[in-house]
Parts: C-alpha cells; sequence; structure tokens
C-alpha cells in the first residue's frame, strides 16, 4: 500500500456505500422511469410541472435521497474507473472524487430545491 | 480422422516478438502440449516452453490457446476444433522467451495475500494427540475444500481483466488460496489475512466478471471464494478489525 492509499478500512467502507448506493438507485430510477411514463402521457407544460412539484414534501424528500445517493455512487464509481484505466492514483484523486461528490450534491439540491420552493 | 497437418502459429521472442508458423502432423488424441513438444523435437530445438507432469497436476504447462488461456497437456487438439492453432506464452505475465513466462508476480501476490497456512500461539480447535478435529461436514470445512485442489497454473489469472487493468490486484488465485485459509479453524493469521486481501488490490477491485471460474481447468470457482473474502472484509471493516 503506497503512503497516499487510504486506509484499508476506508477503502472497505468505499466500496460497502457504492453498494448500498447502488441497491437505492435501482428502486430510485424505477420509479422515477414510471413516473415520467405515467406523468407525460398527456404532455406536459412548463407550469403544468412547476405546478405538480411546489410545496410537494413528497417529491423533495424522494429526489433529495435520489440526488444523496447519485452523489456517494458516481464518485466512487468514477474513482475505481481512473484507477484502472488512466492509472491515477494516490491523494489528488480522492480529492477530485471528493469536490465532484460535492459538486453534485450541491447542483442537484439545488435543482430540486428551484422546483420545490 | 484428419490426415493434414495442422497449421500451428506460436510465439517466438519476448513482449515484442512475433508469431511463427509451423505445420505439426496430426496423431489421435494429441495436445496442445503434445503439439508443443513435436515442434520442440523435430522443428525447432530453441522453443522455449515449461512443463512437467503431463497429466493435470502440476499447473506448469498453461499457455494461451486460441486466444485463451488453458493446461495444455489436457487440452485435445481434436476438441478445440478449426484447422489453425495459435499458442501464445500466458497473458498478464512478463515473457521470458516464446511460450516461457515469469511467473513470479503471480506467485509473490500469494505470498502478499498471505497464502500461508499460520500456526497459532495456541490450538484454536480441540486436538487429540496433537492433531486438531477437523469436522468433514462443516460449513468453514465446505467452503475451504471447495477451493483447496488449485494447482496454481495462472490459466484464472491469465483470463482475469482486473488483472490486466490494475497491476495492484491480488488476482483469482491468491484470493482463493486466502479463502481457504480464512476456512481454516485451525489457522492463526485471519486478522491480518483480511487486511492483506482488503484495500485497493484486494478482493473488493474483482469486477465479478467471472473469467476465472470459466476457465479454471480445475472447475474450481475463484469468484464465489472473491465473494466469500468480499462478505468477510466487509464484515470486518463494519466492526473496525481492518
Amino acid at each position: 500500500m503506497s503512503a497516499n492509499a487510504l486506509p484499508r478500512r476506508a477503502e472497505t467502507l468505499l466500496w460497502v456505500a457504492q453498494r448500498a448506493s447502488a441497491a437505492m438507485l435501482a428502486a430510485f430510477v424505477l420509479v422515477h422511469l414510471a413516473t415520467i411514463i405515467y406523468a407525460v402521457r398527456g404532455g406536459l407544460t412548463a407550469p403544468t410541472i412547476l405546478g405538480r412539484t411546489h410545496g410537494n414534501l413528497a417529491w423533495l424528500l424522494f429526489y433529495g435521497l435520489f440526488v444523496a445517493a447519485v452523489a456517494v455512487h458516481v464518485p466512487i464509481g468514477l474513482r475505481v474507473i481512473a484507477r484502472e484505466w488512466l492509472g491515477w492514483r494516490g491523494r489528488s484523486l480522492d480529492i477530485v472524487a471528493l469536490v465532484s461528490a460535492l459538486y453534485v450534491v450541491v447542483a442537484g439540491w439545488r435543482a430540486i430545491w428551484g422546483l420545490y420552493a | 480422422m484428419e490426415r493434414r497437418p495442422l497449421r500451428v502459429q506460436v510465439w517466438r521472442g519476448g513482449a515484442d516478438g512475433a508469431l511463427q508458423r509451423f505445420e505439426v502432423p496430426r496423431r489421435e488424441s494429441q495436445t496442445v502440449l503434445d503439439v508443443v513438444t513435436w515442434i520442440q523435437r523435430h522443428a525447432d530445438p530453441t522453443l522455449s516452453y515449461r512443463f512437467s507432469c503431463r497429466v493435470g497436476m502440476c499447473g506448469s504447462c498453461a499457455m494461451m490457446v486460441n486466444g485463451q488461456p488453458r493446461w495444455t497437456c489436457r487440452t485435445h487438439v481434436a476438441r478445440l476444433g478449426g484447422a489453425e492453432l495459435t499458442i501464445e506464452p500466458l497473458r498478464n505475465l512478463p515473457i521470458i522467451k516464446d511460450l516461457a513466462t515469469d511467473m513470479a508476480p503471480f506467485f509473490d501476490k500469494w505470498a502478499e495475500a498471505r497464502g500461508r497456512f499460520v500456526p497459532p500461539p495456541a490450538p484454536r480447535m480441540p486436538t487429540e494427540n496433537g492433531f486438531a478435529r477437523v469436522e468433514p461436514a462443516g460449513r468453514e470445512r465446505r467452503a475451504a475444500d471447495a477451493g483447496i485442489e488449485c494447482i496454481g497454473c495462472g490459466v484464472c489469472y491469465a483470463a482475469c481483466d482486473t488483472v490486466t487493468w490494475n497491476p495492484d490486484y491480488l488476482g483469482p488465485a491468491a484470493l482463493n488460496r486466502a479463502w481457504t485459509l480464512v476456512n481454516d479453524g485451525r489457522d492463526g493469521g485471519g486478522a491480518e489475512r483480511l487486511a492483506a486481501v482488503a484495500g485497493q488490490g484486494g478482493c473488493l477491485a474483482c469486477h465479478t466478471h467471472q473469467s476465472c471460474q470459466e476457465l479454471c481447468p480445475k472447475a474450481l470457482s475463484p469468484t464465489a471464494s472473491i465473494a466469500g473474502l468480499k462478505r468477510a472484509v466487509t464484515l470486518a471493516a463494519l466492526r473496525g478489525e481492518v
């Protein structure tokens, strides 16, 4: 193990977090797709969509968790791909993965809040 | 039986070598190792390759045959089909010359995975006349038995894409060996071994492609062993033990 590598426990817990978030995403994506197909049957305008999402707490919670799961799942996976395909290792990769997680969570939650508030 | 000679392409040289063509007479029950041996005895005595037992026990004659790693002493040419045979050194290992690879990185990873029995300071199981009593039908012993017949041929290591992509990855054989020891009730190296197979090059790096169990000549399932290690490492991490 190189000096810059994360401790084994942290590495293992990241792996667990990625599997757990994948299990959550499997359910979220199914609900998401089913909702889209159901909601757009008659065609939708922007005001109709906003009318449904404004003040809808269930919608806010669902997509809030959805974004959190993506923010956990994607950067861990990209970190593994970068290691295997680009040979990128060490602290710089960990920082980029962390920053991408923060970006996904901030941008995602901001978008959701925009549709909710 | 087909009497036309077999057209064979054999890798010659090191990593920057090339394929060389030979024509080899067909024989009944001819194995790929027979073909290589015929070439060395009758066509080109400078051909380098490795074999020992010729009966599928020693694990030294594995090569890439038509792009797939195989134990050549037990691979019959007739069963491969096709009029041509391409024989190359095992993938994922440094080539020494022709069909001989340097197996050191493969076995170094067995050591890295703590693939050696560690006697505990005091017996961990009840003993009788100094011998541990291992219940053959016990859950742990059956898990160890499922992976214990590995002959160390390197076929799984050559078949694994994760080994190609991740030079730190310990590989299916070393992890399979670690799993048999994790399930050995007499062993005293458990915590150190789990720590060795966690981390970046350990069992969690496996993508479950299953090429190892598809091509293992002994029909073992390193994939299942690695899945067992993943569970053990996860539990140990959650308990703060690795």
